[in-house]
């Protein structure tokens, strides 16, 4: 959910940027990590626990828990919460620990 | 392996402020930091800083972040700055590794300040790891930062300071605040801070905590229990809590992880907040030539870090030969400072951490 209006700060309009989720087409604003452009449109479970498969989000937004580790353009444990999005990015989902191919 | 005189990790206010001096003393300065925009913490709080005037209180937090940053513009010829780049090792032979742009990169390095700031603590209850549940600054991050609202009725764990604020920007944000929730029998942080949540009508409910999180793939509720003298649970007092978000802001631990790769002793000091460095008065640690400042070498404030930085940042030029033209003037106010920032009762647990996690093996 973006914040409209706001008594200190300004959210001025941003350039939208077209990316994938779950491969189905998804927008963010310039200026979003990945994380945040997810929040936005609702998604909060962003990876799956590696033992018990529970769903999981990202705890710290500063890069330090792992808990918002995704698979990004094919390469997985990206730090989604401190990693800027970019036009085009095809993000996924991460089951477990990730394996480069 | 690339070459450089003066590393700084962490562009928070403790590494801006290191980098500042060192380079008016006349070092060649690398500063890194993983996140896209410098400043650390203070980029994403929006409130007015307490401390004193000297440490730009008074002042919003992201406009204090802009201002130390604007103060390195003149040295761009001599500080380096990587940003997105994470210094994922580091050696006892003063090297470390960093991951930056899908690329991975050695540096050796003469001195090396650690200014890497502190990590968001967890809370063990049923269902902590579900989707909703935040620590208090990546809640903080996200809708002043980023302008996103991660839910719309939250319940907060936890009324020291950062507890205490985040509520409040929660509801300028436009979200609602179900419930403070705090353990021990009175509020932790400011009474001023306090005070406002309770004219917005914010419950605040002290001897409570959270026993689980309610949801399957996301946060819907919450139960919360009333607690005894012991902080035990009391049976029959448990209730519900409808939230989509909940909040733990129960504290910061310094991220001790580089200082204990390079050897440094590190050792438990609860009211630094965990594993700090030792340090000496010139704020080295064990490692010859190894420096901390910030929350990194103990949680405080971002006055204490700044002005920590600076004597960080004079020593490390010191180390590598650069003597500061002012350098005694400079020592000299910084000490003055922190002292005066850590008087008074509410400085008291600090002074007795920073006792314990003071050495002096490097004087010279
Ligand atoms: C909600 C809240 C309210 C606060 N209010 C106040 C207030 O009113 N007044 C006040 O004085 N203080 C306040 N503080 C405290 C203050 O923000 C911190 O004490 C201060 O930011 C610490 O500064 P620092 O430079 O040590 O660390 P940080 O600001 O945490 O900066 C550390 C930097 O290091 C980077 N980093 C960490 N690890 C790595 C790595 N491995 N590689 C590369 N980069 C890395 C991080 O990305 C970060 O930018 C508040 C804090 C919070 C959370």
């Amino acid at each position: 959910m973006r914040i409209e209006q706001h008594p200190i700060l300004d959210f001025p309009e941003r350039k939208p940027i077209a990316f994938t989720f779950e491969g189905g087409p998804m927008l963010g604003r310039e200026g979003d990590t990945i994380a945040a452009a997810l929040h936005a449109n609702g998604i909060s479970a962003l990876s799956e626990s590696s033992e018990l498969h529970r769903p999981r989000g990202f705890y710290c937004a500063i890069g330090n828990c792992s808990s918002c580790h995704m698979v990004v353009d094919g390469i997985p444990n990206v730090k989604t919460c401190i990693t800027p999005l970019r036009e085009g990015m095809a993000v996924t989902r991460q089951a477990g620990k990730g394996a480069y191919r | 392996m690339i070459e450089k005189e003066l590393v700084i990790v962490g562009a928070g206010p403790a590494g801006l402020c290191a980098a500042r001096i060192a380079a008016e003393a006349g070092c060649r300065v690398l500063l890194i930091d993983r996140s896209p925009l410098l400043g650390g913490q203070l980029i994403k709080q929006t409130h007015k800083f307490f401390g004193s005037e000297q440490q730009r209180a008074k002042t919003r937090g992201f406009r204090i972040a802009e201002a130390l940053v604007a103060d390195l513009k003149p040295f761009g010829d001599t500080v380096e700055i990587w940003q997105e780049a994470t210094v994922v090792g580091a050696y006892p032979d003063s090297v470390l590794t960093v991951w930056t742009n899908g690329e991975y990169r050695k540096i050796h390095f003469q001195s090396l300040i650690l200014a890497v700031g502190a990590g968001e603590r967890s809370l063990a209850f049923e269902n902590n790891d579900l989707p909703g549940v935040y620590g208090a600054g990546a809640v903080q991050t996200l809708m002043n930062v980023y302008g996103v609202l991660p839910g719309k009725e939250v319940v907060m764990i936890g009324s020291g300071n950062i507890g205490l604020i985040v509520c409040y920007q929660l509801i300028q944000a436009g979200a609602v605040v179900k419930a403070l929730v705090e353990a021990a029998p009175k509020i932790g942080g400011y009474k001023v801070h306090a005070s406002k949540l309770r004219r917005l009508g914010v419950p605040i409910l002290t001897r409570t905590t959270v026993v689980r999180a309610l949801g399957d793939s996301a946060v819907k509720g919450v139960v919360l229990s009333g607690l005894d003298e012991n902080w035990n649970p009391i049976p029959g007092t448990e209730s519900e809590i409808a939230c989509d978000a909940v909040c733990v802001a129960v504290g910061l631990s310094p991220l001790y992880q580089l200082a204990w790769m390079l050897g440094a002793e590190i050792p438990y000091v609860g009211e630094l907040g965990g594993m700090v460095p030792l340090l000496d008065e010139n704020r080295q640690t064990t490692v010859s030539g190894v420096f901390a400042a910030g929350d990194a070498s103990g949680v405080e404030e971002a006055s204490s870090a700044m002005v920590g930085g600076r004597l960080a940042g004079l020593h490390a030029a010191r180390f590598l030969g650069h003597l500061h033209p002012d350098h005694t003037a400079i020592d000299t106010e910084c000490r003055a400072q922190l002292s005066s920032l850590r008087g008074g009762p509410f400085g008291a647990k600090i002074r007795a951490g920073l006792k314990k996690a003071e050495v002096k093996v490097h004087a010279r």
